[in-house]
């Protein structure tokens, strides 16, 4: 009877350990998020988004050149990542069920698994040697390299939940089969195609290593594409190791704001999915 | 799973198809091979231009590179071994954390929690995984690293100072620090997938165990896990690839400095923190050329990882497949 007990009694204090593991995670996320909703809350102000930085020794201004920065170089990674990504997708989807779509998946995975910072090595040797410096157009090329792999696969994914009977329906009515794709299949997973690139965008919008020698910074606004340009993630990196303590504060308050915009988007991404329950990314 | 792949298999119908196609067709088909075929020039790409622009140091150095300690950016006497070192141990501190914590919380949510809560927290671990890195070197900076110089460090010299390994004086920056926030990032990975693979074990199986009298926690042990062995050691190297190419975070607390030491309270340096702090300010270009080398260096090596991870989680998924056919 003792045996019975023992193995209970272990039974128990193991679940017991799993049930403070995720309780310890669950805390991380909570202490993070809380943590950088205080500091960032208490040193952000409307100057924040609309004023430049002000230079070292002057206290107060904003990062408003970054916010568009990094909206204007979210925009540049979508022109490059999403046309590649989504028909490559709808290719591995619709056509890719032979070696060259074994080839392309196996492709995605490692440029899936390429680190940031090599993204940015890259993007380094084929815009800004030739160009001979930093610019806009190099940091948005390396976030839309880092965008392919996953608009790859979450086009691929949502485009198979569509059933084939309703690919045949349309090819019995006589449509070919280029009209079937654009006109019926990708319309009914238009949802799930547009969270996937939402999530894709989120991700990117916080990557940092990729831009350092790139896009790099700008104390400024950057006229058109071809200048440095300044981002939010650039900016907490910058200022988080800088001796200053008001720049400290900006770099909280740039960190509340980044991850506003991951958290926000990212949700928004997944309130659109939740309408059509069929799948979960 | 198995369903879908029924549902979506090509049927002949689509397959005859092929003989008559239009113009329209043949437009549209080859637009979307082309985007594909630049998924596949993107990545022999990078391999390129990193071999490429890395001539100089490969010709220079040679294969020495991998093992040298020098790094003289005034003599431009080169050798990557602080960074390979660093790199590594750092890795390794985090997935001695990250792997219990991640298998703890994947069991949890397979095992114990209801699928509502399990669901929710499941979510919560993924929005681990969105957080950006340079926001987790921010809380590295103002959090964590003077709470490891002020409690951690010197309550480990205190307890374990006779192990080489926590000798010497609280920095604060440094392994230790840089490996422990590894451990915070790299930690839904294990759990979200693990878990994924929990799921591909046969009810069947484990039905049977609890059959035989067997506890939840030994269905665990000698059913659950055996059988996803494969697929969770994917997801390790799933996470260690991430962890060798994390930057940012670990950059603002590894200490950057290129020296092999033993003790892991003291500063050391990454591949990618080097690329990262001494690319903008390269003057010379085989100053250059030598960083370029550590990118190509890094970026064999995730490859080499990420292979090991998706060969790993293919055969769980495989033998999974047969497992429920049987």
């Amino acid at each position: 009877m003792s045996r019975f007990y023992r193995r209970k009694l272990i039974n128990f204090v193991a679940f017991l350990i799993t049930g403070i593991c995720a309780l310890f995670t669950v805390g991380i996320l909570f202490f993070i998020l809380g943590y950088i909703a205080y500091h960032g809350a208490s040193s952000i102000n409307l100057n924040f988004f609309t004023q430049l930085p002000k230079p070292v020794g002057e206290t107060g201004g904003g990062m408003g050149n970054a916010i568009v920065g990094t909206l204007k170089l979210l925009f540049l990674a979508s022109v490059v990542g999403v046309p590649v990504g989504f028909l490559g997708g709808v290719y591995l989807s619709e056509y890719g069920a032979n070696k060259f779509g074994f080839l392309i998946r196996y492709a995605t995975d490692v440029l899936n698994g390429v680190p940031s910072i090599v993204v940015g090595v890259f993007a380094y040797t084929v815009i800004v040697l030739p160009m001979k410096h930093f610019s806009a157009i190099a940091g948005g090329f390396a976030l839309g390299v880092m965008m392919i792999p996953i608009a790859v696969r979450s086009t691929e994914e949502f485009l198979k939940v569509i059933p084939q009977s309703v690919r045949e329906a349309g090819l019995a009515l006589g449509l070919p089969r280029w009209k079937v794709i654009l006109f019926i299949v990708i319309p009914t997973a238009f949802r799930g195609l547009l969270t996937g690139i939402l999530l894709d965008l989120s991700r990117v919008a916080g990557e940092t290593a990729p831009l350092l020698f790139t896009a790099f910074s700008n104390r400024y606004w950057a006229k058109g594409w071809l200048e440095p340009i300044a981002s939010l993630p650039v900016m907490i990196f910058t200022y988080a190791i800088s001796p200053y303590e008001d720049w400290h504060k900006q770099a909280w308050a740039a960190a509340l704001v980044l991850m506003m915009l991951v958290l926000f988007t990212g949700l928004f991404a997944r309130i659109l999915l939740h309408k059509n329950q069929e799948v979960v990314l | 799973m198995a369903l879908t792949n029924v549902a979506n298999a090509p049927t002949p119908v689509i397959r005859r198809l092929k003989f008559v196609e239009s113009v329209g067709d043949l437009v549209f088909k080859w637009s979307t091979i082309f985007f594909a075929s630049l998924i596949i020039l993107a990545a022999v790409w990078i391999g390129w231009e990193l071999l490429i622009n890395s001539s100089l140091s490969l010709k220079k150095f040679g294969l020495n590179f991998l093992w040298r300690q020098v790094w003289d950016p005034v003599m431009e006497d080169f050798g990557a071994l602080p960074f390979i070192y660093g790199t590594l141990v750092s890795s390794t501190i985090a997935l001695l954390f990250a792997v219990p914590l991640g298998l703890g919380v994947a069991v949890f949510l397979y095992e114990l929690a209801p699928p509502k809560i399990a669901d929710a927290i499941g979510f919560l671990t993924e929005l681990l995984a969105a957080i950006p890195s340079v926001v987790y070197g921010l809380i590295g900076v103002f959090v964590i690293v003077p709470w490891v110089r002020c409690s951690l460090e010197p309550f480990l010299s205190k307890y374990l100072g006779f192990i080489p390994l926590f000798k010497g004086a609280p920095y604060g920056v440094g392994m230790l620090t840089a490996g422990l926030i590894l451990a915070i990032m790299i930690l839904p990975f294990i759990a979200t997938i693990s878990r994924e693979i929990f799921k591909t074990v046969p009810q069947s199986l484990k039905e049977s165990a609890m059959a035989l009298g067997a506890t939840r926690w030994e269905v665990l042990r000698i059913v659950t896990i055996p059988f996803s062995k494969s697929g969770i050691l994917g997801s390790i190297f799933l996470a260690l690839g991430r962890a060798l190419g994390e930057t940012m975070a670990v950059t603002m607390v590894i200490g950057n400095r290129p020296e092999i030491k033993l003790s892991l309270f003291e500063p050391g340096y990454t591949m990618a923190a080097v690329i990262a702090n001494e690319f903008t300010e390269a003057t010379s270009s085989l100053y250059l050329s030598t960083l370029v080398e550590v990118g190509l260096v890094l970026f064999g090596i995730t490859i080499l990882v990420n292979g090991i991870a998706r060969m790993m989680i293919y055969r769980s998924h495989r033998s999974a497949g047969l497992g429920a056919r049987a």
